[in-house]
């Protein structure tokens, strides 16, 4: 039943998906990797970026590219924004209360939504043409598929050279891995986490923007569960390391199309349930994910 | 008198105290305002025993939600009568279908099985420095709700289950309360409490000190998830229908702020903040409707200015009203 051609269309899917919890993963693992914050916000602001998007796409005047790169930017900014007026008054401060802004600023957001927008969904459509489907050799694929996995190889290219090659890159390498010995070297730490806020939340925006795509739809809390089931896949890649986090985006895309391609029917409903089963699953056998340090994470 | 005894005693009076108030509480109430008096209760026995795990261990723990759910499924099928299973659950297992539990031992069977999941959560996770612990108990929210969704001959899907017995009142919330916050300050004045506290203080001298760590934190978490179990039962019997989705993150997130306002690791900080915030949203919810004029009523205002509250707290003050001491009520000493 599993002809060649059902396998590649459930790569492409694996792909597809993948590259999504990949661009919401790297925002994660790299506030994770200095701060030791689990932002919980980070999903919102994906959503944000979705809405942003639609609001720049009803406004048919605005190039397609732009209603990218707008919310790209501007989330940014808002990212950046969240940090300096949540996060930053608790440097220093117990994890756990930087746990619990977090949470907090994600109600903020998602209500803020409910009640300017509504908890309605609405549709998300994209100009004719960006949605239409190819058939390559029995296997099928939209415009968007593509773009959305070229986009996401570019930018994460993009990222990869930026914090090998670039100094502010390097700092963040060196602040992940000892934030007060970086401090000590002369490295600017709000500096740092500034610019590591922004380049998250834009690829979140990016990452909320495609999502809005693929599933046509918006609504305020879509970015709960994308949010939580990215920060499995920073896991599995191992929290901290940002190649972990685009590996793992991937692994995670391709394990959830195969739990529902592979499996029979009855098992789809399960697929969330999954996710998080394998996140268990992980932590038993692996908890420092797999590209992770061997650094005392159990206690 | 020694110091323990006059305060069991001095307890004992303020229970009986607590007892009489209710009494004049139901002879005086309307049905509204019990109402909102029993999921006060609830919300006490959620506070305090989450504040156990996340204010005494230092455990983040986010599955409340998730183990009330447990807990009040549990619950609703055991206490169900028979011709009502026999009804509307046809696929049901045998044995279940000829049981009608009364309430009491419906409640314990939910919270023990929450228990049980907690432990099953727990083993990967409380192994772990980090709070993976917050992440896995929001996933384990969705794994509930979705195996809540799915298992139809069960849980009957996302039609849920109603017409549960309508036996949850005041009596109940309070009572479970009660026992709630004598069992969680008799842990945390205990060696195992101060064991959790060590973890939380520092986890390695802790354990250079002898302090099991894993059975530490399991042991804090899983009786905080049996509480929630118990919360969970209460509730379901409170308002007679659940459905998949009345188990929303919102429940935990709620929970979580009337902890961290009354201040983490504080007991009678905790009962405070339950107390404050479940007022405050009821009161929220008026002026909701009020503001409508006309239009919609403006949902997410409450919701808002929870969340701002908790933002807040933590900025500005971050121990919380109590900041982790106890307000020591008229009569009680000092434990020597």
């Amino acid at each position: 039943m599993f002809t060649p051609t059902y396998v590649v269309q459930q790569i492409i899917n694996g792909v597809n998906l993948g590259s999504m919890y990949a661009l919401i993963a790297i925002g994660l693992t790299i506030v994770y990797g200095l701060l030791r914050l689990i932002n919980f916000a980070h999903g919102d602001l994906m959503m944000l970026g979705a809405y942003l998007g639609l609001l720049l796409l009803s406004a048919t005047f605005t190039p397609l590219l732009l209603t990218l790169l707008i919310p790209m930017l501007v989330i940014g900014f808002v990212g950046v924004l969240v940090e300096r007026v949540a996060y930053r008054p608790l440097r220093g401060a117990p994890e756990v209360t930087m746990l619990i802004t977090s949470l907090a600023v994600s109600s903020i957001i998602e209500n803020t939504m409910v009640m300017s927008v509504t908890a309605q969904p609405r549709a998300f459509t994209l100009p004719p043409g960006v949605n239409q489907l190819h058939t390559v050799a029995g296997v099928s694929f939209s415009t968007l598929d593509v773009v959305t996995v070229a986009l996401s190889v570019t930018l994460m290219t993009a990222l990869t050279l930026y914090i090998r090659m670039s100094r502010t890159g390097i700092a963040m390498r060196a602040a992940a891995e000892n934030l007060r010995a970086a401090r000590l070297m002369g490295i600017d730490i709000n500096r740092v986490v500034m610019v590591a806020f922004f380049l998250g939340s834009a690829l979140a925006a990016v990452a909320g923007w495609l999502w809005a795509a693929k599933y046509s739809t918006v609504e305020p809390f879509m970015g709960f569960l994308p949010g939580l089931k990215a920060f499995v896949a920073a896991v599995i890649g191992g929290i901290g390391v940002i190649p972990g986090a685009m590996l793992g985006g991937y692994l995670l895309g391709f394990a959830e199309i195969f739990f529902v391609g592979f499996l029979p029917p009855a098992f789809s409903g399960y697929r969330d349930a999954f996710v998080f089963a394998l996140l268990l699953i992980i932590l038993l056998i692996r908890p420092n994910g797999i590209l992770g340090t061997a650094t005392d994470e159990r206690a | 008198m020694k110091g323990s005894t006059r305060n069991l005693l001095v307890g004992v009076a303020y229970v009986v105290l607590l007892g009489g108030l209710l009494w004049l509480a139901q002879s005086t109430l309307n049905n509204y305002y019990l109402r909102i008096l029993a999921v006060i209760g609830i919300n006490i026995i959620l506070t305090v025993s989450l504040n156990l795990t996340n204010g005494f261990t230092g455990d983040f723990s986010l599955g409340i939600a998730a183990f009330m759910a447990i807990g009040a499924y549990t619950a609703a099928l055991l206490s169900l009568p028979v011709a009502m299973k026999t009804a509307s659950f046809p696929g049901l297992p045998e044995w279940l279908q000829g049981i009608a539990a009364p309430f009491l031992p419906a409640t314990i069977a939910g919270g023990l099985l929450a228990a049980g999941v907690a432990a099953l959560v727990g083993v990967p996770v409380l192994r772990l420095r980090g709070h993976y612990l917050a992440v896995a108990t929001l996933g384990l929210m969705v794994i509930v709700r979705i195996v809540a969704n799915n298992w139809q001959d069960v849980t009957r899907g996302a039609r849920g289950i109603n017409g549960l017995p309508p036996v949850s009142n005041i009596w109940w919330t309070f009572g479970w309360a009660v026992i709630t916050i004598y069992v969680v300050w008799m842990i945390v004045n205990s060696p195992y409490g101060r064991a959790m506290i060590g973890v939380r203080e520092d986890w390695l001298a802790a354990q250079a000190r002898g302090v099991r760590l894993l059975r530490t934190r399991m042991l804090a978490f899983t009786i905080s998830a049996f509480f929630a179990g118990v919360a969970g039962a209460l509730w379901a019997h409170l308002i007679t229908a659940i459905t998949p989705s009345s188990f929303s993150f919102v429940i935990t997130f709620n929970i979580v702020v009337m902890l961290v306002v009354g201040g983490m690791g504080s007991i009678t900080g905790s009962v405070l903040g339950a107390v404050l915030l479940t007022l405050l949203p009821e009161g929220l919810r008026q002026v909701e409707t009020a503001l409508a004029s006309g239009g919609a009523p403006v949902y997410g205002l409450s919701q808002i200015i929870i969340a701002l509250l908790a933002a807040l707290v933590m900025i500005f003050r971050r121990q919380g009203l109590f900041g982790g001491k106890e307000l020591r009520l008229p009569g009680m000493v000092e434990r020597e």
